[in-house]
């Protein structure tokens, strides 16, 4: 097992081992750093809605691949189907927020819930109808690198490495916006723009996400990262780049661990790596670490 | 049909643990939403599962005296968490919840993946989306069974389990009616009639945990969000009245958990499917689709009332 782990993480495990863990750094890298910018604008948890909102998705597309004689497992396909209840998810989600008196955590809830329970219904159906093992279906819950194809790591890495493009590309509205959304409208940036830009990265980050994390924790790689980074630093682009870089050793570490260990969910690992950084920065970290505070609060010898 | 023999023992249980736990789901639920705490049942719901697998390691038992007491320890651990979260990296509510419940659910799958705990018929999708369909009272013959004290004796031990729970919480809720409404309005003006506003905030999130912990063990996560967000939501959208937003929503979540029973198990045969769906994903789905409803149609559905 060791061995087997030592060579995933040292890219040794051949070809389509090096391609899963590659992917899930990337996607680490990727979604730690929109985190950053979800986290400081305060929507962190409208991602968990999204995420449990894509479950649906996943049946409707597997449903529909196999009634047309396809292999319902196509990653491809199953994430349009995911990414288009999450859409009618988010969509939900804002009007319930903005038209209705429900305050947003409450909109959250119900929106999760449900799109979730219409998405069990369906992987019933789907159990029951024996098309094909729903077993494939299932790795979506909490992530799996077992049985994954060439090319789904090919679109876990694509994807992520567009993802990146795009934040670079929209980071100065993104931060001036996350600090104060009045002051970036008189300096001439569209906020709602840029407010939508950053829910359809957060998107692209919770469907790239389903395969290696799984659906109900991907929201820990969008937060925790962006939480522990926060504590080593107050500028934003930094701020970024070290949730970034804490995804994408997680993400790595994680995968390597799930493919010397085929029956650890992926998922579970990422997210307590992850966890163990924000803990252990929580301790050490300059100026906001635990120890550093109680240094600065010692009393004074004169 | 008629004699129940089918009914009573395959199809009442699942049904009255279902509305069982919807109601003590939605009482504690329409004071969240008010407090604008709703999620707080979301993080509730998923830290209940390291408590309960790391109390069955812990003892061996998977009594459900057993599996409350680790669920509640781990909703008090992770309460303490969230807040020292928030303090400690000067994080929002959203991202410090976020933040603690990923990472113990995450613990508790690991515990249950690396310790096997075959015994103790839990898995992860169980502990997702329950088993309702499980709960089934083998003794029961027909409509007799119900008078019939040996046959009662084998109802599965959820129910009586879930009756005492949600008698418990709504009692608690009438009890303490008065304070906590101003306390929920006015935390300000509360403190200055001398109501103990924090004992009373830990004393709602431990109805909250209480609640999520009993309907957690029957109905799984899914469902035990559903119920503790949807149907005071929809309440809330229909009137101005706390009283009635309260009996309301527990109308809704009782009607919502016997329709959302009977559509799993009867709608599929009735489009000539021959197979029943899961129960808690249909209830949760009616809860939703009532909730659209009042947001469409609801009288008090908007932010502000119209002025005349």
């Amino acid at each position: 097992m060791t061995d087997a782990f030592l060579s995933a993480l040292f890219l040794q495990a051949g070809y389509n081992a090096t391609l899963v863990s590659i992917g899930a750094a990337l996607l680490g890298l990727a979604t730690g750093s929109v985190g950053a910018f979800l986290t400081l604008r305060r929507r962190a948890l409208a991602s968990d809605a999204m995420a449990h909102a894509t479950l649906p998705g996943i049946g409707l597309a597997f449903l529909a691949m196999a009634a047309h004689g396809g292999d319902g497992r196509n990653l491809a396909g199953l994430l349009l189907g995911a990414g288009l209840t999450a859409a009618l998810g988010l969509f939900l989600l804002q009007r319930l927020t903005t038209r209705t008196r429900l305050p947003e955590d409450a909109a959250i809830g119900a929106v999760l819930s449900t799109f979730y329970g219409a998405g069990i219904v369906l992987l019933t159906v789907i159990q029951n109808l024996s098309l094909g093992r729903p077993a494939g279906l299932e790795g979506f819950l909490l992530g799996s690198t077992a049985g994954m194809l060439l090319s789904d790591a090919m679109l876990i890495a694509g994807g992520g490495a567009v993802i990146l493009l795009i934040l670079a590309l929209l980071r100065r509205p993104l931060a001036m916006t996350a600090f104060d959304p009045d002051h970036a409208r008189q300096m001439g940036v569209n906020t709602r723009a840029t407010d939508t830009a950053l829910l359809l990265l957060t998107l692209a980050c919770v469907l790239l996400g389903l395969r290696v994390v799984g659906l109900i924790l991907i929201v820990a790689l969008l937060i925790t990262p962006a939480l522990t980074a926060r504590l080593w630093s107050d500028r934003i682009g930094i701020v970024a780049l070290l949730a970034g870089g804490i995804g994408a050793v997680a993400g790595h570490l994680g995968a390597s661990l799930s493919l010397a260990l085929p029956d650890l969910p992926t998922g579970p690992s990422i997210v307590l790596l992850v966890f163990a950084a924000f803990l252990a920065s929580l301790l050490l970290a300059p100026g906001n670490g635990l120890f550093s505070r109680r240094r600065r609060t010692a009393p004074d010898p004169a | 049909m008629m004699d129940g023999s089918e009914f009573v023992p395959l199809t009442l249980p699942p049904l009255v643990i279902a509305t069982l736990a919807a109601l003590a789901c939605a009482g504690p639920g329409n004071f969240l939403l008010l407090r604008r705490q709703s999620l707080l049942g979301d993080a509730m719901a998923h830290v209940v599962l390291p408590g309960i697998v790391a109390a069955f390691l812990l003892t061996g038992s998977a009594a459900p005296g057993v599996m409350l007491a680790g669920a509640l320890a781990a909703a008090a651990l992770s309460s303490l968490l969230i807040e020292a979260i928030r303090r400690a990296a000067r994080a929002d509510a959203g991202a410090a919840m976020g933040a603690t419940f990923t990472a113990m659910f995450a613990s508790g799958v690991l515990l249950l993946e690396i310790s096997g705990t075959s015994a103790m018929h839990l898995d992860v999708e169980h502990a997702l989306y329950g088993s309702l369909e499980g709960l089934i009272w083998i003794d029961a013959t027909g409509w007799a069974s119900l008078t019939d004290p040996q046959a009662l004796a084998t109802l599965p031990p959820e129910l009586p389990l879930l009756a005492l729970v949600a008698a418990a919480i709504l009692a608690a809720l009438a009890l303490f009616w008065r304070p906590l409404t101003i306390a929920t309005f006015d935390e300000g003006f509360a403190a200055t009639m001398g109501i103990p506003t924090r004992a009373l905030s830990a004393g709602l999130t431990g109805l909250t945990a209480l609640a999520a912990v009993a309907a957690f063990s029957a109905v799984g996560s899914i469902l035990t969000i559903a119920m503790l967000v949807c149907p005071a939501a929809t309440a809330r959208l229909l009137t101005d009245s706390l009283p009635r937003q309260m009996l309301l929503s527990l109308a809704i979540a009782a009607t919502t958990a016997i329709l959302g029973t009977l559509a799993a198990g009867y709608l599929p045969l009735a489009m000539g499917l021959p197979f029943a769906v899961s129960a808690a994903g249909s209830i949760a789905t009616l809860a939703g689709l009532f909730l659209a409803l009042a947001a469409w149609i609801g009288p008090r559905r908007h932010r502000v009332a119209p002025s005349l």
